[in-house]
């Protein structure tokens, strides 16, 4: 099932009189494709759970329609769109045990969807099969540890069959080892079931290991889709660039003189077709390779060895931050000159934005 | 500063002397009081030791009046506050204009002087010669035939002091069940509402077992509050409650005690702990109830 | 699904939705005029004049010509004033020795070591269960013994202990983190000025709710003043107004009577409407029934 939002927009009202309304979502379009796995991403607070909510029908939009393939949803309650939605908290019911938690929305069906008992025990143990949870069927929630109620709430979402399964935040509340395996564990779900997906979170590693597509938004405003690796290396502004990657990309004032990208008094690259103008450079942390006699001179600051890489800390000061920080590999000597260490640039991880619209410049071989 | 503290002692010296004196050398007194036969007040004598004052109140018609009363009262008032608060909180809870202005509203009876409403409820409901009331007003508008709530019929009697009770009780019911409404998580309805489950079954299914815990409190302490009725009574009727057939329990212990039908402690004292067996019977039924019900963490 | 159908459990979703809101908000009202019209009898019949009401055979709801007579009665054919007078004293030092009490009783309990501490806070907790009906006999007659019928001392003793304030402040108190008492103590602060300057100020609201109810149950207490005051002289609000109901004012007169009940109900509504969210958070917290 294809999901369609068509220029949908969310305006809270003033919380006080007078008080200035919000805008959660503002003119939201784009498409899911069928049994896709989408990772809707971006800071807290900008829109990624309303837009959620609106596709699950918890919330109504206040223009715009959205679709469950061919069918208008946009009024329909959310019990009559076939959705399956898990919860950041889990919302389980505390009072019925896991069995009775997956069976209950079963037990809502009416009229000729209507199933025996026999069936509706049957489903419910698929379900918990499916997520590995059938040896703590006659528990209640409260007896279990984080990641095995979580696996509830993804076998009560899936016991129905929805037509597209929801989940906002689902590993914010687990543990860091735990929410590797959670991950994991719901792509495979996904891809068993073939149900198109939506999930929601905060952590850009999160979404990018895990997704078909990432959608990135920022005060309700749609920034980019993209395969995960597309959007990384390719960012279309200087805010989905500072957004992925970690480390941060490193951002820089620079200027463009004679299709050369300036970096302070030292001219650090070729960039074919870009008129005469300031810009923001940003160079990712893996961009940069030690050089004797490379152009870019930074004055270091400390070296931290990771293992398999080591980074770099050094200062510049045309950079935003208050340090730069390379990645190089750990074999990799580093030279130190004077307290200052030179790089080349790996010109596919420099970007250039505009200095007032933030948009992407591109330049030589990069492509629109 | 983890050694012992002598000091303490000081500090618990007034809370301990009040309790002493005001609380627990009652309770054994109470005891000795309801066993002395006989005892007399004025030259504080007593000529025996026995089940007499007992098997006395048990048969005083007085006690047995007050005995029915208190019953009747409980057996309506308890089930029809409970629920009638619950149908209010629920109302409360599904708004959100004029909420807040609500709540004040219904939670002004609380603070009252429920003696002195009472007169109002007197006035209101009572048919004298110059006037049939406003109730009756509203009783012949609607095609009935009036009835002096006050001194007439046993059941409008019974109807009115029913009726005031749950104007007085309702305030905190509401008060109790509208915060343990607003305290289930949002998002428990939200998942209910995405499985489809319909407003009845989210309600039986999940807000009922949700705040149950606070309907049984509201039950127990219900049963109790009711079985110790006796100023709401006295606020309608007047302090001569065996005059108007409206004793209760309660005020039969007063009475026992005091005022023109007074002098006898020892009565008091067993009708007092009558009642006290009867209100922890009741609580022990209550907490087993609930306790089979309500068995989640 | 077609669109027709889509749209037809749209409408009715919505036209259900307002018909259970506008039937929600009617019944809320039904239940609200029922609380509110006793309180609007009470002021309307007590700026009627006594010949206006006794001859009204159909009660009116209204009154063209209000007067003030009838409060004017109140304070003179009868010691209103007197019994107003007499339930602020009750009531405020009742009050003020019950905050003393227990707040010195709560702190021992949460935080000085002694021996039998434990079983004895649990003593007090059995103590909780005591239905204030059994011991009232024998205070009655401890008071009487005492002769201290007729007097504030009397009516005040038995008033002023509260086991389940205790508990409530002594929770409270718990709460306060162990690091400020140690800090306190490194800082050679002694117990008591702990007490004042540290724990009150933290827990002030739990100190100002049971403040309150306690005011609202000193000012409606009716049972033990009349076991203990025959003399009209150290009567209470309460039961001055059983006694204004039973031998004042003469022959019934009604109008008065009801100034004397809106004269004796308006210090807690006063009370209640400075501070309703204060009382509904601290009586939903404290919950009991303060009668």
């Amino acid at each position: 099932m294809k999901i369609v939002l068509d220029h949908v927009t969310k305006i809270y009202p003033g919380r006080v009189k007078g008080s200035p309304e919000v805008r959660a979502v503002s003119d939201f379009n784009f498409e899911i494709p069928d049994g896709k796995l989408i990772g809707l991403l971006g800071p807290s607070g900008c829109g990624k759970s309303t837009t959620l909510n609106m596709i699950c029908g918890l919330e109504a939009p206040t223009s715009g329609r959205v679709f469950f393939g061919e069918d208008d949803v946009t009024d329909l309650p959310p019990e009559n769109r076939g959705v399956g939605m898990v919860f950041q908290s889990y919302a389980l019911y505390p009072h019925l045990t896991v069995r009775q938690n997956i069976m209950f929305p079963l037990e809502n069906l009416k009229g000729s969807e209507k199933l025996s008992k026999e069936v509706m025990r049957e489903k419910a143990e698929e379900a918990a099969r499916l997520v590995q949870i059938d040896k703590l069927l006659d528990r209640k929630p409260g007896e279990l540890s984080g990641g095995q109620q979580q696996r509830v709430a993804i076998a009560r979402a899936l016991v129905k069959r929805p037509r597209v399964l929801l989940l906002d935040e689902p590993l914010s509340n687990l543990d860091a080892r735990l929410r590797l395996q959670t991950r994991e564990e719901i792509r495979r779900i996904q891809v068993e079931t073939g149900i198109t997906t939506v999930f929601v979170t905060h952590d850009q590693e999160e979404a990018m290991s895990i997704s078909d597509q990432i959608v990135v938004m920022s005060a309700g405003v749609l920034q980019q889709i993209g395969a995960p690796q597309k959007v990384y290396d390719d960012p279309v502004n200087l805010f989905v660039a500072k957004f992925l990657g970690t480390p941060a990309i490193n951002v820089f004032m620079g200027k463009v003189r004679n299709e050369m990208l300036w970096i302070g008094d030292e001219a650090v690259l070729q960039v074919k077709g870009v008129e005469d103008r300031n810009v923001y450079a940003g160079i990712r942390p893996e961009g940069f390779t030690l050089q004797e006699d490379g152009p870019l001179s930074l004055k270091l600051v400390r070296i931290e060895v990771m293992g398999r890489d080591t980074s770099v800390i050094s200062t510049h000061g045309a950079c935003e931050g208050t340090t730069v920080r390379s990645i190089v590999p750990s074999d990799a000597k580093i030279n130190n000159n004077g307290g200052y260490v030179r790089f080349a640039l790996k010109p596919y991880k420099v970007h250039l934005f505009d200095t007032t619209t933030k948009e992407r410049i591109y330049f030589g071989a990069q492509e629109e | 500063m983890d050694k012992e503290n002598p000091k303490a002692w000081l500090y618990l010296l007034p809370a301990l002397i009040f309790l002493g004196i005001f609380m627990v050398y009652p309770l054994f007194d109470v005891l000795v009081y309801s066993v002395e036969e006989g005892y007399n007040s004025a030259s504080q004598t007593f000529f025996g030791v026995g089940m007499y004052n007992y098997a006395y109140v048990l048969r005083d018609p007085y006690f047995l009046q007050a005995l029915k009363n208190t019953f009747i009262l409980v057996i309506i008032t308890v089930p029809l506050s409970t629920g009638l608060a619950l149908l209010i909180s629920l109302g409360l809870n599904s708004i959100t204009k004029l909420k807040e202005f609500f709540q004040t509203v219904f939670f002004l009876p609380y603070v009252t002087n429920t003696l002195a409403v009472g007169l109002v409820f007197m006035i209101l409901f009572k048919k004298t010669p110059y006037s049939d009331g406003f109730i009756n007003l509203l009783i012949s508008f609607f095609g009935g035939s009036t009835v002096d709530f006050i001194e007439g019929p046993y059941w409008a009697k019974m109807f009115v002091m029913c009726f005031y009770t749950v104007w007085v009780v309702l305030p905190f019911k509401i008060l109790i069940l509208t915060s343990a409404l607003a305290s289930v998580d949002p998002v428990l309805y939200k998942a209910a509402k995405v499985d489809g489950a319909s407003r009845m079954r989210i309600f039986t299914k999940i807000t009922l077992p949700m705040i149950s815990p606070m309907i049984f409190y509201l039950i127990i302490t219900g049963f109790i509050g009711a079985f110790k009725a006796y100023s709401d009574e006295v606020a309608i009727f007047g302090t001569n409650l065996n005059a108007a057939g409206m004793n209760t329990i309660v005020g039969f212990v007063y009475d026992m005690l005091y005022g023109d039908s007074g002098g006898f402690p020892s009565y008091a004292s067993a009708a007092a702990l009558i009642l006290f067996v009867i209100v922890l019977t009741i609580t022990v039924i209550n907490l087993l109830v609930s306790g089979k019900n309500s068995r989640y963490s | 699904m077609s669109v027709s159908q889509f749209e037809k459990i749209e409408k009715k979703d919505r036209v259900s939705r307002r018909v259970r809101t506008g039937i929600t908000y009617f019944l809320l009202a039904v239940w609200g005029f029922i609380v509110l019209f006793p309180f609007y009898w009470m002021i309307l019949t007590s700026v009627k004049s006594y010949s206006a009401y006794n001859s009204e055979y159909i009660p009116k709801l209204y009154t063209l010509s209000p007067t003030m007579q009838n409060y004017r009665d109140a304070f003179t054919a009868v010691p209103l004033a007197r019994y107003f007078g007499n339930t602020l004293i009750f009531t405020l030092i009742t009050t003020g020795v019950m905050l003393a009490v227990t707040v010195l009783a709560a702190y021992a309990f949460a935080r000085l070591k002694f021996r039998g501490k434990n079983l004895l806070f649990t003593m007090f907790l059995a103590l909780m269960m005591i239905p204030n009906e059994l011991v009232i006999i024998t205070n009655f007659v401890t008071i009487t013994n005492w002769n201290m019928r007729n007097t504030f001392i009397g009516l005040i003793l038995p008033s002023v202990t509260s086991v389940f304030y205790i508990y409530l402040l002594k929770e409270n108190f718990e709460q306060v983190p162990d690091e400020l008492y140690k800090a306190a103590k490194v800082d050679g602060t002694s117990d008591l000025k702990y007490l004042w300057k540290v724990l009150l100020p933290i827990c002030q609201p739990t100190i100002v709710t049971i403040t309150i109810l306690k005011i609202i149950e000193c000012w409606n207490s009716y049972v033990w003043p009349r076991l203990i005051t025959d003399d009209a002289a150290y009567f209470l609000v309460s039961n001055g107004i059983q006694e204004i109901r039973e031998n004042g004012f003469g022959r019934e007169n009604i109008p008065a009577m009801m100034a004397a009940v809106v004269v004796i109900s308006i210090p807690l509504i006063i009370l209640f409407l400075i501070f309703h969210k204060k009382i509904m958070a601290g009586v939903s917290r404290g919950g009991t029934k303060g009668s």
